[in-house]
C-alpha cells in the first residue's frame, strides 16, 4: 500500500503569490482550470496501490478547503485528509508530527510532494525505481538546471551508474551540480528513524524557554537537516526526469504552469481542451474553458488561456497567455495578454490588459523560470505579468501594463508599471 | 471690389524639408500632406483665391516635382497662377520676398505673405480692408496665446493697431498676442529686404515698428501652427470644430460616430465601430468592424483592422494597423507601414515601409 503527502504550507508562505493568495490559499489557485494541488492528486490517483492522500500544512481549515476536499474525495474515490500543523513545522517536522497517521496501515512507502511545483509527476516510474533499490530510504525526483540557476535550488551530485546521491546541499553559494531537487520524494518508512534522530538533537540543542525560537525547536527541514545526512550511504537516490517541471512561486509563474498543464492535457485529459467548431469562439493552441463560461463566438482565445467558471467574454475580444478567474467579465473588443484577471473583475470595452511574460530563457539549455522578484536591484518594479486581484474594475478604453492591482479597486484611468494598492 | 483685387498676389513661405513633420514628409512635401483631407497648402491657396488673389508664389528651398505637378493641377482648377520660387540657399523668412521681388513689386497693390504651417479661418479680405484703412507698409495678424512667455509677443495700441515693439519670451506679462505668421504688405517693404538670408520677424519687423509703419490685425477664432505632429492633431480638432460651425453638412454622421468626424466618401467603415470625436478619415481608407478611433488622422488608403483602439495618432498613406492594436500618444506612421496584430504603440514615430512586429511601449523612433 502506498500513500502520498502533499505539503501545502500556510498563510504566511506564498507571499510572492500575492495579491492572488490574499483571497485563496495558494494551493487552491486554479492553474489550467483546476486547483494547483488537484494536479498532484490526479497524478497520485493513477499510481496503483496508492490508497490515501494527506495534505499537511498550517492553513486554518477554511470553507474553500473543506469544499475542495469533499469534492476531490468524491471525484477521485480516494481518501483525502487535511492534517493541520499547530505551527510551521518545516518540511520534515510536519511529517514527523503526523508520523503515526502516515504509518497507519503500514504503507510500503509514501510520496511527499511540495504543493508549489508543477510537473507531469512520473510517480509510477519513481515507485519502480525505488523498488529496484532495496536499501533506498528515499528516491528524490531531480532534473537538470542551468549552472547559474541551480544555485537557487537544492543541488545534488549523483553516482551516474547507480543514481545514488553522493552529496546534497540546499541553495549553495557556489556551483556544486546542475542536478536539482524537484521537491517530489518517495520515502520508505525508515526515514522516520532519521527524522527522529534530528528531532531528538534539536530538543537538546534548543532551550525550550527561548520565546524567539518558539516553534523552531520542532521545526525540521528535509532539505537542510535530512537529505545531507542520507547521502553516501546507499539510502538516497535521484530519479531524473527530462519532462516539464517548474516551481510555482510568483503569481507570474502561474501563467507558465498554466501553459505546461494545458500541454499535458493532450496526453491526460484531451476532453478539457477547448474544441473548434461552428458558432464557437476561435481557439488557437491550448485553451481551457469552464463549461459554465459564456464566451462570444467572435472572441479569439489562445494559446495558453484558461477561462474559469461563470466568466463572460464579450464579442471581438482577444485573450492570449492568460488566466481569467471565475466570475470575471471581459467586455467587447478588449485585449488581454500575459495577465491574470481576478475573480469577479471587469475589464471594460476596448481596454488592453497586458503583462510581460517571465518565461525561461529559451537560449539556455535547462533554463528554469527566474525567481520573479518584484523589484530590480535599483528599486524599480520589474516588468511582469499583469495581475488584477479579486473584484477589480478596469474602465473602458484604458491600458493596464505590467501592473499589479490589489483586490476591490476601481481604476480611474490607465496604469503602467505600478502596484496599485 | 473684385476688379480692384484681381491683380493681387501672395507669397507662401514653404521653406525646407518639413523635418518637424517627419515621418510624413519623407513621402511627400509638407504642403501636400493632407490636413483634414486636403493638402495643407491648399487650405491657404483656396482661401487666397477666394479673396481674389490671382497669383501665388510658393517659396521653396528644395525642388519637388510632386509639388510642382500638383500646383499646376490646382492652378488650372482654381483659374489662378501658381509660381515656384526656388531658393539656392535657404533665405529665411524675409529673403524669399526679395527673390520674388519682380512678381510682388509689379504694381502698387499690397500682397499677402503666409507661413505655410498655419491653419485658421483665413481672414484675407478683412486683412486687406484693415491694411488699406491704415495705409502703412505692413499688417501682421496676431493671435492670443495662453502662455505668452513661450513666444515672442507683439505690443501694440489696441485702438489703432499700431505696433510699438516685439518682446521675445517675456518674463513679465506685456502682451498675450503673438505673430500668427500671416501678413499683408505694401510693395514699399521690398526696399527694406536684401537678397540674403534674413529673418522677417527678427530683422525687418522691429525696424518697421520703429518707423511706426507696422500694424497688428487681431485674429478672431482658432489658429494653430500645424508643423509638427502634436500640433497637427490639435489643429485638426480646432479645424473640425470650426467646420461644425461653418458647414456641419461636411461632417460625418451615423451610428457610432461621436462629435466632429470628417470621412471621405470613398472610405469604408465597418460595423460596431466607435469613431470620434475629432477624427479625419481619408479616401479609400478602410476601418474594419469594432475599431475605436478618436483624435486621429487616417490618411489615404490605410486600413485599421478590427478591434483596434487608436487615439491621438496619424496613420500614414496605405498603412495597415493590425487587429487589437492599441496606438496612442502621438504615434505617427509613415507611408506603407504595417503594425502587426495585438501590438501596443505608444508615441512611436515609424519611418515609411516598415513592418512592426513588437510593441513600442515607450516613445521612440523606428528607422
Amino acid at each position: 500500500m502506498l500513500k502520498a503527502i502533499i505539503l501545502i504550507g500556510g498563510p504566511l508562505k506564498g507571499t510572492r503569490f500575492r495579491p492572488l493568495s490574499l483571497d485563496l490559499p495558494k494551493p487552491l489557485f486554479p492553474v489550467a482550470g483546476f486547483p494547483i494541488i488537484q494536479h498532484h492528486i490526479e497524478a497520485c490517483q493513477k499510481v496503483e496501490g496508492l490508497k490515501e492522500i494527506l495534505l499537511i500544512g498550517f492553513y486554518q481549515p477554511s470553507d474553500a478547503f473543506k469544499t475542495f476536499l469533499s469534492r476531490a474525495q468524491q471525484e477521485f474515490h480516494i481518501s483525502i485528509r487535511y492534517l493541520q500543523e499547530y505551527t510551521s513545522l518545516g518540511t520534515a517536522g510536519g511529517l514527523y508530527h503526523f508520523r503515526d497517521v502516515i504509518q497507519s496501515g503500514n504503507p510500503e512507502c509514501f510520496f511527499v510532494m511540495n504543493a508549489d511545483v508543477c510537473s507531469d509527476f512520473p510517480l509510477t516510474e519513481m515507485v519502480d525505481f525505488h523498488r529496484q533499490r532495496s536499501h533506498a530510504c528515499c528516491t528524490m525526483m531531480g532534473t537538470e538546471a542551468s549552472r547559474e540557476q541551480a544555485l537557487n535550488y537544492g543541488c545534488l551530485v549523483e553516482n551516474t551508474d547507480t543514481h545514488e546521491v553522493l552529496h546534497y546541499v540546499e541553495k549553495p553559494g557556489t556551483f556544486v551540480s546542475s542536478i536539482i531537487n524537484c521537491g517530489v520524494y518517495l520515502f520508505s518508512p525508515e526515514v522516520f528513524k532519521h527524522i527522529a534522530t534530528v528531532f531528538a538533537r534539536h530538543q537538546e540543542d534548543l532551550p525550550s524557554d527561548d520565546s524567539f525560537a518558539l516553534g523552531s525547536k520542532d521545526s525540521i527541514r528535509l532539505e537542510q537537516d535530512i537529505f545531507p545526512m542520507l547521502t553516501g550511504d546507499s539510502k538516497l537516490y535521484v530519479y531524473k526526469t527530462q519532462n516539464f517541471w517548474s516551481q510555482i512561486k510568483s503569481a507570474g509563474s502561474a501563467i507558465y504552469a498554466n501553459r505546461l498543464y494545458l500541454a499535458l492535457y493532450h496526453k491526460t485529459h484531451p476532453d478539457r481542451l477547448a474544441a473548434h467548431g461552428e458558432g464557437m469562439p476561435s481557439i488557437k493552441g491550448d485553451v481551457y474553458i469552464h463549461p459554465s463560461a459564456n464566451v462570444d463566438s467572435t472572441a479569439v482565445l489562445g494559446p495558453n488561456v484558461t477561462v474559469g467558471a461563470n466568466v463572460t467574454i464579450g464579442p471581438g475580444t482577444r485573450i492570449r497567455e492568460s488566466i481569467i478567474l471565475d466570475g470575471a467579465s471581459i467586455q467587447d473588443h478588449s485585449c488581454i495578454l500575459h495577465s491574470i484577471v481576478g475573480w469577479n473583475s471587469t475589464v471594460g470595452a476596448w481596454t488592453r490588459v497586458e503583462g510581460t511574460p517571465s518565461d525561461p530563457n529559451p537560449n539556455i539549455p535547462f533554463a528554469k523560470l527566474d525567481s520573479g522578484e518584484l523589484f530590480s536591484e535599483d528599486g524599480r518594479l520589474n516588468p511582469s505579468i499583469t495581475i488584477l486581484g479579486r473584484n477589480v474594475t478596469i474602465p473602458a478604453e484604458v491600458i493596464v501594463l505590467n501592473s499589479i492591482v490589489l483586490p476591490h479597486k476601481d481604476l480611474p484611468h490607465s496604469y503602467k508599471n505600478q502596484i496599485i494598492l | 471690389m473684385l476688379i480692384e483685387q484681381s491683380r493681387m498676389k501672395a507669397l507662401i513661405l514653404v521653406g525646407g524639408y518639413g523635418t518637424r513633420l517627419r515621418p510624413l514628409t519623407l513621402s511627400r512635401p509638407k504642403p501636400l500632406v493632407e490636413f483634414s483631407n486636403k493638402p495643407m497648402v491648399l487650405h491657404q491657396i483656396e482661401a487666397l483665391a477666394e479673396a481674389g488673389v490671382t497669383h501665388i508664389v510658393l517659396a521653396v528651398s528644395y525642388r519637388a516635382e510632386m509639388l510642382e505637378k500638383e500646383m499646376k493641377v490646382q492652378a488650372d482648377r482654381l483659374g489662378i497662377q501658381i509660381s515656384m520660387s526656388h531658393e539656392e540657399e535657404p533665405l529665411g523668412t524675409a529673403g524669399p520676398l526679395a527673390l520674388a521681388r519682380e512678381i510682388l513689386a509689379g504694381d502698387e497693390e499690397p500682397f499677402f505673405v503666409l507661413n505655410s504651417d498655419v491653419i485658421c479661418d483665413f481672414p484675407f479680405e478683412e486683412m486687406l480692408k484693415f491694411h488699406k484703412s491704415h495705409g502703412k507698409e505692413g499688417t501682421i495678424v496676431v493671435t492670443k496665446v495662453e502662455e505668452p512667455s513661450k513666444y515672442g509677443v507683439v505690443v501694440y495700441d489696441n485702438q489703432s493697431g499700431k505696433i510699438d515693439r516685439f518682446v521675445e519670451k517675456p518674463k513679465e506679462f506685456v502682451s498675450n498676442k503673438i505673430n500668427a505668421g500671416m501678413y499683408i504688405f505694401s510693395p514699399k517693404i521690398l526696399d527694406r529686404i536684401q537678397l540674403r538670408p534674413t529673418s522677417i520677424e527678427k530683422e525687418i519687423f522691429p525696424a518697421m515698428a520703429g518707423d511706426e509703419t507696422l500694424y497688428a490685425f487681431d485674429l478672431k477664432g482658432f489658429w494653430m501652427d500645424v508643423g509638427q505632429p502634436k500640433d497637427f492633431l490639435t489643429g485638426m480638432c480646432m479645424f473640425l470644430t470650426s467646420q461644425r460651425q461653418k458647414c456641419p453638412e461636411k461632417l460625418h454622421q451615423g451610428d457610432g460616430i461621436i462629435g466632429n468626424v470628417l470621412v471621405d466618401p470613398s472610405a469604408k467603415i465597418g460595423d460596431n465601430c466607435r469613431i470620434g470625436p475629432n477624427v479625419t478619415i481619408g479616401p479609400d481608407a478602410v476601418i474594419e468592424d469594432g475599431a475605436r478611433i478618436k483624435r486621429c488622422t487616417i490618411l489615404r488608403g490605410s486600413v485599421v483592422k478590427s478591434h483596434s483602439w487608436l487615439d491621438s495618432s496619424i496613420i500614414g498613406w496605405r498603412s495597415q494597423v493590425g487587429r487589437w492594436v492599441r496606438m496612442e500618444n502621438v504615434s505617427v506612421l509613415g507611408e506603407d507601414v504595417i503594425i502587426g496584430d495585438e501590438l501596443y504603440i505608444n508615441g512611436g514615430r515609424i519611418l515609411p515601409h516598415k513592418s512592426i512586429s513588437a510593441s513600442i511601449a515607450d516613445p521612440q523612433i523606428v528607422m
